[in-house]
Order: C-alpha cells, then structure tokens, then sequence
C-alpha cells in the first residue's frame, strides 16, 4: 500500500508519488491520465487512492480526453489534475492552447514527464519545455520528490491567482527518483462544482484577440511573482568568483555534487519556475560574472535566454552550455563533473579514469516475456502470410517485436500511426501491409485510422494484439476492460464490435495461444481484398502468472522430451522464446523463465508439459 | 558518510523490490536517501540497475562512474556491465547464476566473466538462485537471499532488524515468510 495518504510527517515516496501527494494536499478533486512511463505512477497512484481520498479518478481513452475531462472540473470550480509522458502533451496540445486563452477558474495542473535517454519511449527525445512557450503557459521544474511536491501545491495555487493552467514538467529521474518527503495536512475537497455560463465568447472572434492579449498581461504578471518566489534561489551567494552556474530539474542535484567533487566554490542560480523565466533575477546574478555554465539536459532553452539577458546585462559574458554538455541523452554525475572540469581547468577524480568499456559488454535487450501472446501472433502471422510482408509498428509491449529473431515492427511513429502509414504505404506500393496494434492504443487512436481505411477503401490485414490490459505501462484498465480506474465495474466494450461499427465486414476473433486457428484465420483473411481485422486474445501473461503466485497456484512448466530436427530446430528459434534455451547443441526450457503458455508445443511437438 | 549502491541484474528479477528494501531500511536509519527505480519498457527481461545512496548531503539520485561502494548483482553478466561505477575498492556481490542474453548462443562462458570482473572490482561469490531454489524450488527469492548475504558479509552498512523492518514493509503478507527462511539462510552462511 502506498504512503501517500499517510498523517505521518514524513513517507518515503517516488517522484510521482510525491506529485500525487501534492494534489491530495491541495485538496484536488478530479483526476485524470493516459499511462505511459515515466508518468505512470502518478495516475496509479489516484487509482490507488482516489476512493480513500475522495476523489473522482479516472484512465482517459488518450491524453486529449484526459485533458478535456480535466478541463471540465476546473472550468466548474472544482481543482483538477491531468497527467501523461512527453508525447502524451502532443496529443492534448489541441485543447491545451485554447484552454491557455479561455482560462481556468479552479486550480488545474498539467503534469509531462519527459523521458531523456528514451528509457520508455521510443520515438523521440522531446523536451516539452518548449510547449510552456508555445501555449503561453508557467512551467515549474522540480529536482527531487519534495519539491515535486511542493511546486505541485503551489501550481494550484498560481493556477487559481491568475486563473491559468500551470504545467508541471519532471523528467524519468525526477519522476522515478525516491527519497523521504516532509508531508503538509491534507485540504478538505470541495464536493460539488458549478459550471457558470460565461466563457463561451472567450474563444470567440473577435474577442479571442483580447484574450490573446490579456494571456501575455497574465505571463507578465506571473513573471513578477516568479522574480519574487523563493523557488528560484541562489546558492554560494557569498562565494567570489567569477565563473557562475544556472540550472534547473534534476541537473541541480548533479550540479551540486559535481561542485563537492571537484572542490569548487561557485555560486548557483537554481531555477525552478521555468517560464516565464525571472529574467531580472538572472540579470542581477550573472551582473558580475565573466563566465557562465548552464546545465540543462536536451535543448539550449535556459542557455539562449540567459544569451538575450546577457546582450543587455553583461555583454561581455561567456556563456556556455552546450558548447560542453551534450544535446541528447540524460546528464549523468560524470557528465557534469567533465564539463565543469574542463571550464575551471581542474582535475577529474581518479576513479572516473577507469578502462572499463561498458559498449564491449554484450546487450541486454527489454524483449516480450515469455509466454506473452504477441509472439504468438507475431509467428501465427508469419506463418500465414511469410516474413517478407510490410507489418506495421505501433506503441506497446508489442514493440519488443522489432528485435530479431521476431523482427515483425517495420516502423513506429506514434500511436495509432500503425494503421495510417500502412495505408501510404499501401497505396504507394501496392502490398498489402500487416498492421499490429494493441488494444489500448486501438482505443486510444487507432479508430480513425480504421475507419479512414474502410471509407478510403484500403487493402490491409490489422491484428489487434488484445492482451486486455495496458501492459507496458504497468497494467492499467483500458475501455475493453470491464473496470474503471477507481475500480468500479463497467462496461467492456468490443474491438471486433467497434471495428464492424466502423464498416469492417471481414472481422474474426482468435485465440492468440491456439496457433492453428489463428494461422487459418490469418491466411483466409490476408487473401482477401479491402480491410480485415483479427482481433487476437490473449491475457497479458505476466499478469496472469502474477495473479497465480498471489493465489498460491503452480505455474505449469513445458520442457523437450527429443531433440528437434534442423528444421524444426530453426522454428523453435525463430519463435524467440527467452526461456527456450541452447547449450552445447542441446535444447532446453530454464524452468524459472518458463511461464507454461505452451505456444511452443504447437510449434515443436516434441516439447510436452512437464509432470 | 555518502554509500553508494547499484543494484543489478535483468527484468524480473527483483531488482526494484531489492533497492527500495535497501532504501526504506537506510531511511530507518536515519540517514538521507536518494535512490531511482526503473520501471516501463526496460523491466521486460532487459538490463536493470538500480541507484541507491545514503548517508548526508545526499543530492544526486545516481552513482558516478566509479563511485560505487558495493555492487549487488543478481546475475553475472549485469554484475559486469555495472563495473562502469566500480573503483578498486568496491565490492561486487555477485550471483554466480549466469543468464546469456542471447538464449541460443553462449558467448562468454560465466568464468570468463568472473574473470574479467576481477579486473575492475573485489569479487565476492555466491551461489545464490541454486541456494534459494533448493530452499523454495524456484529462484525467484535470490534478491532476498542477496540482501542477506550483504549483511552477513559485513558488506552493506545497516542494521538487519531495520532491513527485516524494510522487506516486511514491500513483500506482500502471503510471501513473508518464504521470505524470512531464505533471509535467515543466507544470514547462516
């Protein structure tokens, strides 16, 4: 159970569960998210919770939802959260930069938790800093679960005095780092809202061009408030030196130690509302300086505004920061320590001269569990139609696929995108693409891209990997699971039902571990013409082997009883089972990885379930 | 006093459960903490390692390259790869249990890579998953048995009511006492 109800003083929470604590300190009463990492944990918190708490929580269908329901609350008097990962902010910048202009009236924190060194995301390396200043909204910054949790408190409270969304921007480290937090009393929730009708024509020519203006008086006001806050502070104020630091989010904390290390005497200006910047307050700080280090992970952002305030302030400032810190991947100690070694001329610690080469050391690689169903589908589907056809890759557990032997993802974009670019890809090319997608992201936005397939009269096989939950995020419910996010039953909806609604006539069900029916299925409905749709279910097998253990029940175990022929050898290969093993030429099932699907007997009959 | 720990090993393995068990017992202490835990994608079957550092003016959740006072390792080959933060003071604690990334082809035998752990690091050995696995009949409690052997190593600067206290804390109710048999086990080594 979770600490983040506790009276005590004191809990030792994660990032996320710090921000969650925050919000329940603040007294907010609406909830929402899409899970995806490293934002997940916040919304599993409420989950965890939000009964307890007296909150209403829920797991939207994609991030754009989620934000609108949040908007909802907040636009009836009632203070809400939405959370989500980097990408979750493209999805529901539709509506966060017209709700910039509209305003809010209860406090409503936006929370995006990047993920520098793309540890769960494999698109792209997004900095979402750069989405405060193209929506016109404060961002604040934290560097540790305290102050997750407190800038989260003081976000609602910006957000009400100035009537704007706040965004909270963490990044994995912040989000995923644990440490002990000082707790405040929990605030009442006001039950009841009320929506008063009078922000209709806020959005609406030509008034919308006022509000545009009164959105730029508000950042300047927010400016003001951010000059005078003690969130940014200054540390070693007292230190004569000429070379200064600036920093914000998790460097501050490699900073600081990099400093201890090296045995440097620098002042540092650490900020932590990071738009609209307290511009003065840099002014004055780098005033006497003659050289300046900004430490920020991924884009030069802090780094080019202290460049403008130093045109004015000091122009004879040297400013460095990319020029010695790299654009991608995260900051690490050692990182920081480098380049402010190499500014100040000293010398590294000994330790860090180590010979050891970590790219030397054979990779590692996330790979789908064993017993998964997605391999199932993967090999069914490249029984039935061959390995050299085009397969979509969308975003899930399923991407694990793109790794060989299963090799089965040709490209990811984005979610949902696997459905739309096979239509390009279709139509340039004439073959016809296998899509995957997941049950969650089907949900999420592969729907428009199905019904764009029927009515633009597309030729594709889609295989909807339905493993009945949000595996890769932690195992959240989704619109196909019978259960909300507070845990109340509800209504499970049907992909095949959803996919005949949008005009899909050749539409079969399968069991993803019957291999036999699936590549039947598979063949007949691949040599059809126009849009196909096999949904394949099969539970999250980690999930079931979990819920087993719980109950005290025995995992069954598969083992060889003969030895394949080179043929067959080379199925049980290329199916990729981790826990299908060889050593000294001899196949074998390591019994602590076997997790008793039994996909692979119907592979090899020679593999029988051991008694 | 800073000590700092990278706990190793892949997926589904324990090596989140057995950082926050380290953490929560260090915060018992009363010592500052910081540690960061991995979750997402990377917990399926890939390379994990977890940060864990306690004692004062702790700000960073990570450990340097080079800085690592102990290295636990429930696996060989991800003993090795968190040698990128071993000094020539630090201690790896290591499984002897070896898992090979790739399922159908060997590349390093585990001696190899006992061996060139040695190179970078004090080498402490034990035959973890097989203790545990006699104990249990499954490996899965070796984060435990690890965690135990630490101490009774002398190897892990904490007191073993306040770790006991920490492993109470995270395992559910129905695994406790699995749990404490695998822990008193490696305690009698």
């Amino acid at each position: 159970m979770s600490d983040v109800l506790s009276k005590g003083e004191k809990a030792f929470l994660l990032g996320n569960e710090a921000i969650a604590r925050g919000a329940v300190e603040a007294g907010v009463a609406v909830a929402t998210t899409y899970p995806g990492t490293p934002a997940s944990e916040i919304g599993d918190t409420f989950a965890e919770v939000a009964k307890q708490a007296g909150i209403y929580f829920e797991y939207s269908t994609n991030e754009k939802v989620a934000v609108e329901v949040a908007t909802g609350a907040s636009l009836s008097g009632l203070r809400s959260i939405v959370s989500f990962k980097s990408f979750g902010i493209n999805v529901a910048s539709d509506s966060i930069f017209p709700l910039a202009y509209t305003g809010v009236k209860a406090g409503m924190l936006i929370v995006v938790a990047d993920d520098p060194n793309c540890w769960s995301s494999a698109q792209s390396e997004q900095d979402s800093r750069l989405f405060a200043r193209i929506a016109h909204l404060p961002m604040l910054e934290p560097s540790d679960p305290q102050e997750a949790k407190d800038l989260t408190k003081l976000a609602f409270e910006i957000s009400e005095k100035f009537g704007i969304p706040v965004i909270l921007r963490t990044t994995t480290r912040v989000s995923h780092m644990r440490s002990l937090v000082k707790l405040e009393e929990i605030k009442k929730i006001e039950k009841k809202g009320e929506f008063v009708k009078d922000i209709a024509f806020k959005n609406y020519p030509p008034q919308v061009i006022k509000t545009h203006a009164n959105l730029h008086e508000k950042l300047e006001k927010i400016e003001e408030f951010n000059e005078k806050s003690k969130i940014n502070f200054i540390l070693n104020k007292n230190f004569k030196s000429k070379i200064g630091a600036i920093t914000s989010g998790v460097s501050f904390n490699y900073l600081i130690e990099s400093l201890e290390e090296l045995n440097l005497k620098i002042p540092v200006l650490k900020i932590s509302m990071t738009h609209p910047l307290p511009k003065k307050l840099i002014a004055k700080f780098i005033k006497n300086l003659k050289e300046v280090l900004v430490v920020e992970e991924l884009e030069p952002i802090l780094e080019e505004e202290v460049k403008k305030i130093a045109k004015e302030a000091n122009p004879k400032l040297k400013v460095h920061g990319k020029n010695l810190l790299p654009f991608s991947g995260e900051f690490k100690p050692e990182i920081v320590i480098q380049a402010l070694a190499k500014l100040t001329k000293k010398k590294i610690p000994k330790e860090m001269e180590s010979k050891f080469e970590i790219e030397k050391i054979e990779k590692r690689f996330p790979q789908l569990c064993p017993g998964c169903p997605h391999r199932a589908s993967f090999w069914a589907i490249k029984q039935a139609v061959g390995s050299d056809k085009v397969f979509g890759g969308d975003i899930g557990c399923y991407m694990l696929g793109i790794f060989p032997p299963i090799s089965q993802q040709d490209f990811f974009l984005s979610m949902g995108a696997s459905m739309s670019v096979s239509q390009g890809i279709e139509r340039a090319t004439k073959q016809k693409p296998v899509v995957f997608i997941g049950d969650s992201t089907f949900f999420h936005a592969g729907i428009p891209g199905l019904i764009n397939a029927v009515h633009n009269k597309s030729n594709l096989l889609v295989v909807v990997l339905d493993n009945r939950t949000t595996a890769m995020t932690g195992h959240q419910p989704h619109p196909g699971v019978a259960l909300t996010g507070m845990g109340e039953e509800t209504k499970a909806l049907a992909v095949e039902e959803i996919a005949k609604a949008c005009g899909v006539e050749n539409v079969k069900v399968v069991n993803a571990f019957n291999l036999e029916e699936f590549i039947k299925t598979a063949k007949e409905l691949y040599s059809m013409q126009g849009v196909g749709v096999i949904v394949a279910k099969g539970d999250c097998r980690l999930q079931t082997v979990r819920s087993m253990a719980r109950k005290g029940l025995k995992i069954p175990k598969f083992d060889f009883v003969e030895q394949p022929n080179l043929e067959k050898a080379k199925d049980i290969e290329n199916f990729g089972c981790p826990a299908i093993r060889k050593k000294d030429g001899k196949f074998y099932i390591e019994k602590n990885l076997c997790w008793g699907c039994g996909v692979c007997a119907q592979v090899f009959s020679g593999i029988k379930p051991k008694v | 006093m800073k000590f700092n720990l990278i706990v190793a090993g892949y997926g589904g393995q324990g090596v989140l459960s057995l950082a926050e068990i380290i953490g929560r017992a260090a915060v018992e202490e009363g010592h500052e903490v910081r540690a960061v835990e991995v979750h997402g994608l990377s917990q399926r079957g890939g390379a994990l390692q977890c940060h864990v550092r306690f004692g004062e003016k702790i700000f960073s959740p990570l450990v340097r390259k080079g800085g690592a006072d102990l290295i636990i390792a429930l696996e060989l080959l991800e003993g090795l790869r968190a040698c990128y933060y071993a000094n020539k003071k630090t201690v790896v604690l290591t499984d002897l249990k070896f898992l090979s990334p790739n399922p159908i082809d060997e590349r390093k035998s585990a001696s190899e890579i006992l061996k060139e752990m040695e190179k970078f690091a004090r080498v402490e050995k034990v035959n973890a998953s097989e203790i545990v696995e006699e104990i249990t009949g499954e490996a899965a409690m070796s984060n435990i048995f690890m965690l135990g052997y630490a101490l009774k190593k002398g190897l892990l600067p904490l007191k073993e009511e306040n770790v006991w206290k920490a492993v109470t804390m995270k395992i559910r109710p129905q695994f406790i006492e699995m749990n404490k048999k695998v822990f008193e086990k490696a305690l009698k080594m």
